[in-house]
């Protein structure tokens, strides 16, 4: 085996792994504060995808610079979802909440199919075929931003979660609904600015991927279950867990092509969370089932 | 013989004789509405009865399609036999799942993580398989015969999946009343209390993925044999997941007659929206108007449509006992 | 003659033991009560007991064989059935359906059950409820259908998990005679109860456990008097206050 490649592609899949992380953190708050599993994540994802690939054709807006557009874009979508949707499924069995997300996430994907047509997108950014050699080892300049990128923006949730009033607020209700009920936080608003949040998590992550990735309506499922993967691998509802999982995740994926061909690294994916979810269901870093 | 004896075989009488009024285009959509409202309610024996969400049901479809085609282009086997040999593989690949997932205790999402997981490595697998077309697919020689289950026109296959349609009714609504039908739905409710009232949940369990999964594959070797184009994306694939379980969502979960009922609504919306809409770029919409339809379903009246429907029928078919 | 009995029950939840190496028997015939305040670990006797949960040690007879490693539909087919304290109907379906269910683990054909299942109704008082879905039900209602399920399984020992909790007075004294008349058809029933009046009224013995461990046993009107279950109940301050 090459030593060369095999670092390669470890530091690859370090920093794909990063950008994961960013994508289940989402996943992660959202199952975190409303015990919800969001079967719309990769779909929703996709869509700020859009508008970042949007704003790139018409305007000429690099997706670095559209980032937050596109990111508050998907707040909105994921305000509205759960203002209109999710909070009336919260106290249905777990297993009927499945089918309105699931609903939800074929209705994204094919309004992304309406409007942008069924073709594969790879926008040609100023930075999208630039790399950058350490030593031996090639880096792409798009995928080591998106991965300090990715970091940045998984600590700046961390801060304001711990720091912020609406933060606050946040971790009250997923720790205890009918106590923040009681002590007068408005558990609908501040459910939906969750859900808000998590939807943006996942569309500034998209947002990164943009430029390493071609995009077509049809890839959330894609990330939803990768977004799966990364949350159970880490426990569900734990967000450094999701974190850590997404580099777990990026690294399997990353070295498996080492043995597989690239296009069947999934299964080794698939396989660690079937593992995962039959001999440590709580995931690695504990958390509540 | 009562008033709904009088009415089923009056119904079953009209769908008999429709083909004689319809031209080859509407008969392909009665085959579709036939097909889905099959394919409902075998993901119904496990996920509306027993109460486990199966968001994989395409990998039955999907091998049942492959083992049919399979043996019968490389060994000449009839798909009769064939599909018997899918759906026994369909059968051993769910009671793997069904064990993992029975065994250890994975339930409600995780469940569906699974049999999600299951699905895709099962896609990821066919596509690197040389003898099974990989990413291309396999074109099914055409070559119509009865012993080849392949006809020429529609009528034939609106004949086979009515019988289908009306064979799954049948099993459904024996399983329903057997003590096994009886122990699915308990499981459903509360498998604690199932369990804590003598039910071998597990057991019960078993049989309902095995059966579901069953019935499941042999949609998929009469959609070999009706499309003649297998490609591991679409038989597979999530997509197919999704779609198939929209129409006893809306008609009715864990009813006999809610898979029926849903797929007469949903699936001539979708042939008449792809048949008008694709063509002026609007490709994906039936499936917009589905996922919001499912979505009103499921928040304004979970029990389906079948409940409204049932109420209009009251006046024909007297009182109903329970479903 | 005993026809159940606990050897050294124990139960840790991490760091917290939830039962301490209880030892008790439940005579044949018998109808044992089981009383301690919240949280004593009363329901987890009863999960050790009915194989919902492994006890951490000890070991459980029915009728002199061991019930250790049985999953719960198999301590019920052997003739062990509970009810939980928390009830768990079926809810969409009638109550005859629920009450088949139980039936069915004894019953060969499907017309048998429905048969036992309508005595039991007819016998429990929710004949005119039959045919309406669980979920209609009132809570009065609900914990009666609990215990015909339970009894639909026709148990040799039944355990009943607060039965009577937010019952009224006439419920609750209707729910006695109909605990005692099971009892009289020769079940040996263990009682967890809050309701005193009930306790009193039907139990031959009862057994106090606080904190896991087993603090007295005795007949109920002994009992109720012993100095370390007035404390465990009302707390120590309480007596001292009293003088
Ligand atoms: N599955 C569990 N996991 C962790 N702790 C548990 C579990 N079940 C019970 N406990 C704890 O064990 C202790 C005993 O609980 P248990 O339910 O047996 O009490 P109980 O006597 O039935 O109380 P009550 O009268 O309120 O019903 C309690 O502190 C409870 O919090
Ligand atoms: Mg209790």
């Amino acid at each position: 085996m090459d030593p060369h490649l095999a670092l390669q592609l470890i530091i690859q899949g370090i920093l794909l792994g990063g950008i994961y992380g960013l994508i289940a953190l989402g996943l992660s708050l959202i199952f975190g504060v409303m015990g919800v599993i969001n079967f719309a994540h990769g779909q929703m994802m996709v869509m700020a995808m859009y508008v970042s690939y949007w704003l790139f054709i018409l305007l000429s807006l690099d997706p670095y610079l559209s980032l937050v557009g596109a990111a508050a874009a998907v707040f909105v979508l994921g305000y509205l979802i759960q203002a209109t949707v999710v909070n009336r499924i919260l106290d249905y069995p777990e297993a009927m909440q499945v089918l309105p997300l699931v609903a939800m996430g074929l209705i994204l994907e094919n309004m992304a199919l309406l409007f942008w047509g069924p073709d594969h997108r790879s926008p040609q950014t100023a930075l999208s075929l630039q790399t950058l050699w350490v030593g031996p080892v090639m880096i792409d300049v798009s995928r080591l931003i998106a991965f300090v990128l990715a970091i940045a923006i998984t600590i700046l949730i961390f801060i304001f979660l711990k720091k912020t009033n609406i933060g606050k607020c946040i971790r009250a209700a997923a720790d205890n609904r009918t106590g923040a009920i009681l002590v007068g936080i408005d558990v609908d608003r501040i459910y939906n600015t969750s859900f808000a949040l998590g939807a943006a998590t996942t569309g500034a992550a998209g947002v990164l991927l943009l430029p390493l990735m071609p995009l077509s309506p049809h890839m959330g499922h894609d990330f939803t279950l990768t977004a799966f993967i990364v949350v159970i691998l880490g426990g569900m509802g734990n967000l450094i867990g999701a974190l850590v999982g997404g580099l777990i995740l990026g690294l399997a994926e990353s070295v498996a092509t080492l043995f597989l061909p690239a296009t069947l690294k999934q299964v080794v994916s698939f396989s660690l969370l079937v593992v995962i979810m039959l001999f440590r269901p709580q995931g690695l870093f504990g958390g509540k089932k | 013989m009562t008033r709904r004896h009088v009415f089923f075989a009056a119904v079953l009488l009209v769908l008999l004789a429709l083909p004689l009024f319809l031209d080859k285009y509407a008969l392909g959509i009665f085959v579709m509405i036939f097909f889905y409202a099959y394919v409902g309610q075998s993901w119904n024996v496990l996920t509306g009865y027993t109460g486990h969400i199966s968001l994989g049901h395409a990998l039955y479809i999907g091998i049942g399609a492959y083992a049919t085609t399979f043996l019968a282009q490389t060994f000449g086997i009839t798909p009769w036999i064939g599909m018997l040999v899918g759906g026994i593989a369909a059968v051993l690949i769910a009671l793997f799942l069904g064990f993992l997932g029975f065994r250890f205790g994975i339930r409600g999402v995780y469940f569906v993580i699974m049999t999600i997981a299951f699905a895709e490595i099962t896609r990821l697998i066919v596509s690197h398989v040389e003898a099974l077309g990989s990413f291309s697919g396999i074109f099914v020689d055409f070559n119509p015969s009865f012993w080849n289950f392949q006809f020429r026109g529609n009528l034939p296959y609106y004949y086979i999946s009515l019988g289908f349609m009306l064979a799954s009714l049948v099993a459904v609504h024996l399983i329903e009343i057997s003590k096994l039908g009886r122990f699915m739905v308990a499981i459903r409710e509360d498998e604690e209390a199932a369990q804590a009232l003598g039910v071998d949940t597990f057991r019960c369990n078993m049989f309902a993925i095995a059966i579901s999964a069953f019935m499941t594959s042999l949609a998929g070797a009469f959609y070999a044999n009706y499309i003649y184009y297998l490609h591991p994306n679409s038989l597979f694939g999530m997509a197919l997941s999704i779609e198939l379980i929209l129409r006893p969502i809306v008609g009715g979960l864990g009813t006999l007659f809610g898979p029926v009922i849903g797929s007469f609504i949903l699936t001539p919306l979708s042939e008449i929206s792809r048949a008008y809409f694709s063509k002026g770029g609007l490709e994906g919409l039936h499936l917009i108007l589905y996922g919001i339809l499912a979505i009103l379903v499921v928040l304004f009246m979970p029990k389906g449509i079948i409940v409204y429907v049932k109420r209009a029928l009251h006046p024909i078919l007297g009182t109903t006992n329970a479903e | 003659m005993s026809i159940l009995s606990a050897n050294q029950l124990t139960k840790s939840f991490g760091g917290l033991m939830a039962v301490g190496s209880l030892s008790f028997e439940l005579n044949e015939g018998e109808i044992l009560g089981l009383i301690g305040p919240n949280g004593a670990g009363k329901t987890t006797v009863f999960n050790c007991l009915s194989g919902f949960l492994p006890p951490d040690e000890g070991e459980v007879f029915l009728e002199g064989q061991s019930l250790a490693g049985l999953p719960p539909f198999q301590i019920c087919r052997r003739g062990l059935a509970r009810t939980f304290q928390i009830v768990k109907p079926f809810l969409t379906i009638s109550v005859l359906d629920n009450v088949m269910v139980g039936a069915l683990t004894r019953e060969k054909s499907t017309a048998q059950a429905q048969t036992a299942a309508g005595e039991i109704i007819e016998f429990m008082g929710l004949a005119r409820v039959a045919r309406q879905e669980a979920q209609g039900l009132p809570l009065p209602l609900r914990k009666r259908l609990e215990l015909a399920r339970a009894l639909a399984t026709q148990p040799k020992v039944l355990l009943l998990d607060e039965v009577m909790a937010g019952l009224n007075p006439t419920e609750v004294d209707e729910l006695i005679g109909l605990i005692q008349e099971v009892n009289r058809r020769g079940v040996s029933i263990l009682l967890i109860e809050h309701v005193m009046r009930g306790v009193m009224a039907l139990s031959q013995r009862v057994i106090v456990i606080n904190y896991g461990l087993k603090i007295a046993e005795g007949a109920p009107a002994e009992v109720v008097k012993d100095q370390g279950v007035i404390e465990a109940y009302l707390g120590k301050e309480f007596l001292i206050a009293q003088g």
